[in-house]
């Protein structure tokens, strides 16, 4: 449980940040966030980077601010600055609710928003708000400047994105939701705090009672390789009311539509039916 | 002499931990915290193969790194006999046991292969990266019902055949009105200590002493098993026990990684340290738990179980341990718990090997396991003769009048005499505290509006204070403070504490005057450590003898120093004086400490010191009893399983300190929900272990540990020892997986549906859906 030897970097600006990522990508070197699934990996040698480069000190990374109808996150915002709500609408109540399902309060004291989505667990709770409100990422390298990559395209499978080693992802940026929206969420996993076995993260809104095409969107996280909208889900909420029987359609139709993860612990078909439950239960607990 | 003093009563209160404001306060000493100058530190090469044979273990790029030592694998130690059994060596069992480290074949993952000694910690783990090994893959086995393979040349995993009975079974049976059968397993879990084992060895040579530090449990028997092993008189080893994390039967046993750090120590001439992380934890320490039970029992109309006849295939992991097959054997003597079962018994337990950790004792071992089996046979009986499982459990509980019970069975070699206790006023007590008819009707009715609720229950006797020996030495200093030296040990639950409550009320001064020692074998040359629920009841019961001879050569000097006869002395806040007489003369202890000195003038012929050795003898253990009840609701979507009420009623005999019974209940019922719906160390079918992390061992939280009720009896003092003591330590752990398996059944409303511990999420949705 002793890591590797590495060699350990401190910048204080992005711009130094991006020089080191330059100069160390190729050489096995690494961005070191709130470390709360780096380390653990580097203690049990499963990662052995030969740099580190440490971005608790760039303090630029620390913003979160509601710009052009969008909520941006900063590469060193920690998890817990999520536990009460970063703004008075639908998108702070829903993080609020979901930062109390990731790990536990030191845990999120010290892990950041933007390192679970580069990280991209599949049961990462973010990684799920993420796609579920098709959220963009903003990565920045020395050599090519700023992209902006869509959930969609972002996450790629099982700890794998667009983001390239030289890259940092700089902000995740979440479209706020208009007031009015309801949003849920619901996971399973074994104990609090643990990586969920599934999850949902769903939203609609109302128009004349019935949920209107342009906000419905239901995301699973945890029991496909990386979290996505499941559109047979959300086809079959559109322009139907809000109630039991249209959730329980959803619900079925995600269970039918996803393709489980399956590992000699968690079987497919138990996967399918937590993916149903959770499909359920985040549209029955969505509020605005 | 009057035995009780008229001073403060300790014995009975829940006074606060002696031991506890060095460990508030962060001045703990644990084995991690010691360290010692030119000390090298060790990191263990572990077999990634569940099964193999070794064709080569190249150690060459691991020596040449800069810091390391050496790099040791079996050739090296060629000289070191595999570890031995504590209780001495077992010839059929002797081929079975573990090597130090592994010879010609590797038999689980994690089974050391090397020893990497160097200047430091990372060095060492860096250069155990280095060590590789060629190997030839062989099948691997990993269900004890499987038929047995090859162990080595000649021998088959299948290590031993236990049996226990009387009576004539297939008589029984043949005549029988009903035979109920059930096929149980009970998964393999284990203690996690907060705390992962540590060995410092250390070699002074300037006295010819070997010295364990981190040495936890059996300090005396380990010191004992270390000097057979490596050819030294137990004069020349000496063990020190330092704070220990919590030890639940697994740890403190020798494993080999001690033995490493010893040799090492001898070898090299430098202290070697050894911490475990706790990968290395979960796939190396004793595993426990993992039995298959096929059971069947011949009752009568009215539901009398008549007879017994259990096959147990025991899964013991890759090699027989420190423990031997006592957890088996075990398992086949105490597996009738309360019930009568008059006409005939037989246990037939299958000590089989697998590629997995080996398994040993874990806090209730055999009784957390048989006690899941027989209150699943109870209610499997209830439910096939359509009877109220609370009559069956009634009709078949040994009677207040039929005790003391003897048992042709064993326990720990001894033969199983229950001592004392009325088990049907116990249950009363406990279903009377539910309202047991009102809750039923509740749940009933919960059930019908779509809830999956239910209640279970499960009955069963501890056993606790192994004999046959212990002794304690008390000593008196001229402060007045009481060395209390014992061959105890101390794994965090209390034994300073309870030992100092004892001391303090028999000499009749206050326990913070006490220094209680333990896990020290330069002390006191004999000692029974802390297991099986023996320190309170043996150490204790020691304590009190020490303590009145101490008492009584206080009180004989100061009758004379004080000039007053010897019956009108008591002993009041450590201080001499004459009963019931206000400012009259007065000696303190410390003063008639002083008085005793080799070279004091009042000595007169009187042995020098105030100070005693005490012994406490049994012939037999003693046998405390409980009930659990668990109350739980499941959730039909996800299985998953909330305890929603948990009752433990025990009688303790005497509760020398009710806060610390508690605490040892409430303790051992959040390791018992673990094993029930939780914990499990599973495998691939390579033999890989899943379970290897915190990620994937699930331990149970503060947030899914509910807050227990404890009712707590003392009706029944053992008539075995004077203080009436039996023991704690392993009663909150004992029921639960039979209490909360029946309560699931009770929930979904499918009788005899938990087969399995733990019942898991995915389990128990898969019964709800019948998709057995
Ligand atoms: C006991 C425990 C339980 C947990 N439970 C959960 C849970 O239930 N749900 C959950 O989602 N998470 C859980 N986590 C993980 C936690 O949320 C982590 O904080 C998170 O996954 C990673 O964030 P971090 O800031 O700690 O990243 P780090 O550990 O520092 O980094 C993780 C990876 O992302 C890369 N990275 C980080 N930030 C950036 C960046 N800005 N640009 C480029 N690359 C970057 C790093 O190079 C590294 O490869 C748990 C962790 C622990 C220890």
């Amino acid at each position: 449980m002793k890591p590797a030897p590495f060699q350990y970097h401190a910048p204080k600006t992005i711009v130094e940040t991006l020089d080191l990522l330059a100069r160390y990508a190729d050489d096995d070197g690494r961005v070191l966030a709130g470390g709360q699934s780096l380390v653990p990996t580097m203690a049990f040698r499963l990662a052995r980077p030969k740099h580190l480069v440490d971005i608790n000190g760039v303090t630029e990374l620390n913003r979160i601010a509601v710009e052009n109808g969008r909520l941006c996150i900063g590469a060193g915002v920690r998890h817990s600055a999520f536990e009460t709500p970063v703004e008075d609408g639908p998108l702070g109540r829903l993080l609020a609710s979901v930062v109390r399902h990731i790990a536990h309060h030191p845990i999120r004291t010290r892990g950041t928003f933007c390192g679970s989505i580069a990280h991209a667990d599949p049961a990462s709770e973010w990684c799920a708000v993420a796609a579920a409100l098709d959220a963009e990422m903003v990565c920045e390298s020395k050599v090519s400047g700023t992209r902006v990559i869509p959930a969609k395209t972002f996450f790629q499978g099982i700890m794998t994105t667009a983001l390239r080693e030289d890259e940092l992802l700089r902000e995740v940026r979440l479209p706020m939701l208009a007031r009015g929206t309801y949003a849920g969420f619901a996971e399973f996993s074994r104990r609090a705090g643990d990586y969920a076995i599934a999850m949902a993260v769903a939203t609609y809104r109302l128009k004349n009672g019935i949920m209107s095409d342009m906000h419905v969107a239901v995301a699973v996280g945890g029991a496909e390789a990386a979290p996505r909208r499941v559109m047979e889900a959300e086809r079959t909420l559109i322009g139907r009311p809000p109630n039991l029987g249209t959730f329980q359609a959803a619900a079925h139709a995600a269970r039918m539509a996803i393709d489980p993860l399956d590992d000699p612990s968690i079987g497919a078909d138990y996967r399918r039916d937590i993916v149903r439950a959770m499909v359920s239960r985040a549209l029955e607990n969505a509020v605005t | 002499m009057n035995e009780q003093s008229g001073a403060t009563k300790w014995i009975g209160q829940s006074v606060e931990r002696l031991e506890d404001p060095p460990l508030v306060t962060g001045r703990g000493r644990f084995v991690g915290d010691i360290n010692f100058p030119r000390q090298l530190h060790m990191r263990i090469v572990r077999s990634s193969h569940a099964h193999a044979n070794i064709v080569s273990i190249d150690t060459e790029a691991a020596r040449e790194l800069p810091g390391v030592i050496a790099v040791w694998t079996a050739a090296d130690i060629a000289d070191v006999p595999p570890i031995d059994f504590r209780e001495g060596p077992i010839e059929k069992l002797a081929p079975y046991r573990q090597p130090v480290l592994a010879m010609h074949k590797v038999r689980y993952v994690g089974e050391p292969v090397a020893a990497v000694f160097a200047e430091d910690p990372y060095v060492a783990e860096d250069a155990a990266d280095l060590v590789t090994m060629e190997v030839e893959e062989l099948p691997v086995l990993l269900d004890a019902r499987d038929d047995p393979t090859e162990f080595s040349f000649g021998r088959d995993t299948e290590a031993a055949i236990l049996t226990q009975g009387y009576g004539d079974v297939e008589a029984v049976f043949k005549l029988a009105a009903h035979v109920v059968e059930l096929k149980l397993t009970s998964g393999r879990h284990s203690g996690v200590p907060l705390e992962c084992r540590g060995a410092i060895g250390r070699y002074d040579a300037s006295r010819d002493v070997l010295e364990l530090h981190g040495a936890a449990k059996v300090p005396h028997r380990n010191k004992e098993l270390i000097a057979r092993m490596l050819n030294r008189a137990p004069a020349s080893v000496q063990c020190f026990e330092s704070h220990v994390g919590g030890g639940f039967g697994i740890r403190g046993e020798l494993y080999p990684e001690d033995v490493l750090v010893c040799v090492g120590a001898m070898r090299f001439d430098r202290p070697i340290k050894w911490i475990e992380d706790r990968r290395e934890h979960l796939i190396a320490a004793n595993h426990s738990r993992n039995q298959h039970h096929h059971i069947k029992a011949a009752c009568t109309d009215d539901g009398e179980i008549l007879a017994i006849d259990d096959v147990i295939y025991h899964d013991n992991g890759a090699y027989v341990r420190t423990h031997a097959t006592r957890v088996a054997m075990m398992t086949c003597g105490v597996l009738p718990g309360p019930y009568r079962v008059p006409g005939a018994y037989r246990a037939v337990c299958h000590f089989r090997l697998t590629n997995k950790t080996p398994a040993a004792t874990y806090r209730a071992p055999g009784r957390f396991e048989t006690t899941f089996v027989r209150e699943r046979l109870v209610d499997a009986i209830a439910y096939q003769l359509k009877l109220d499982p609370m009559h069956v459990r009634r009709l078949n509980a040994v009677r207040v009048d039929e005790m003391p019970f003897k048992r042709p069975l064993e326990a720990l070699g001894e033969e199983i005499h229950f001592d004392s206790g009325d088990y049907h006023a116990l249950l009363d007590t406990t279903l009377n505290h539910v309202e047991w008819t009102r809750l039923n009707r509740e749940l009933a009715a919960r059930r019908e509006n779509g809830e999956m609720v239910g209640v279970g229950l499960a009955m069963f006797v501890e056993k606790a204070g192994l004999g046959p020996a212990d002794g304690v030495r008390i000593q008196v200093d001229t402060t007045g403070e009481v060395e209390v030296i014992t061959g105890g040990a101390s794994i965090g639950q209390g034994f300073e504490t309870v030992m100092a409550q004892v001391a303090a009320e028999m000499l009749g001064t206050d326990m913070k005057k006490m220094r209680v020692i333990h896990g020290q074998t330069d002390r006191i040359e004999h000692g029974i450590g802390a297991h099986a629920s023996r320190a309170t009841v043996m150490t204790a019961s020691a304590t009190r003898v020490a303590a009145l001879k101490v008492r009584e050569k206080a009180l004989n000097i100061a009758s004379e120093l004080m000039q007053a006869p010897l019956d009108t002395l008591d002993i009041v806040h450590g201080e001499v004086v004459i009963a019931g007489r206000v400012g009259g003369p007065s000696m303190t202890l410390g003063q008639i400490a002083a008085a005793l000195g080799p070279s004091s003038k009042t000595r007169g012929d009187r042995e020098p010191g105030l100070s005693a050795e005490g012994w406490f003898y049994a012939d037999h253990q003693v046998y405390p009893y409980g009930n659990h009840l668990a109350v739980v609701k499941v959730d039909p979507d996800t299985g998953a399983v909330k305890v929603l009420r948990y009752v433990v009623a025990y009688d303790i005999g005497r509760a020398l300190n009710p806060a610390l019974v508690k605490a040892q209940i409430a303790g051992g019922f959040a390791q018992g929900l673990g094993g029930a719906l939780m914990e499990e160390f599973t495998y691939n079918e390579r033999g890989d272990p899943l379970a290897s992390t915190f990620a994937d061992y699930l331990l149970p939280t503060l947030r899914e540990v509910p807050d227990i009720e404890i009712l707590l009896t003392e009706d029944y003092p053992s008539p075995l020892n004077p203080l009436g003591i039996k023991g704690a330590g392993e009663s909150g752990v004992n029921g639960v997986g039979a209490a909360i398996a029946s309560a699931i059944d009770d929930a979904i409303g499918i009788p005899g549906a938990i087969t399995v511990l733990p019942v898991t999420p995915q389990r128990l949705k898969a019964i709800i859906d019948g998709k057995r």
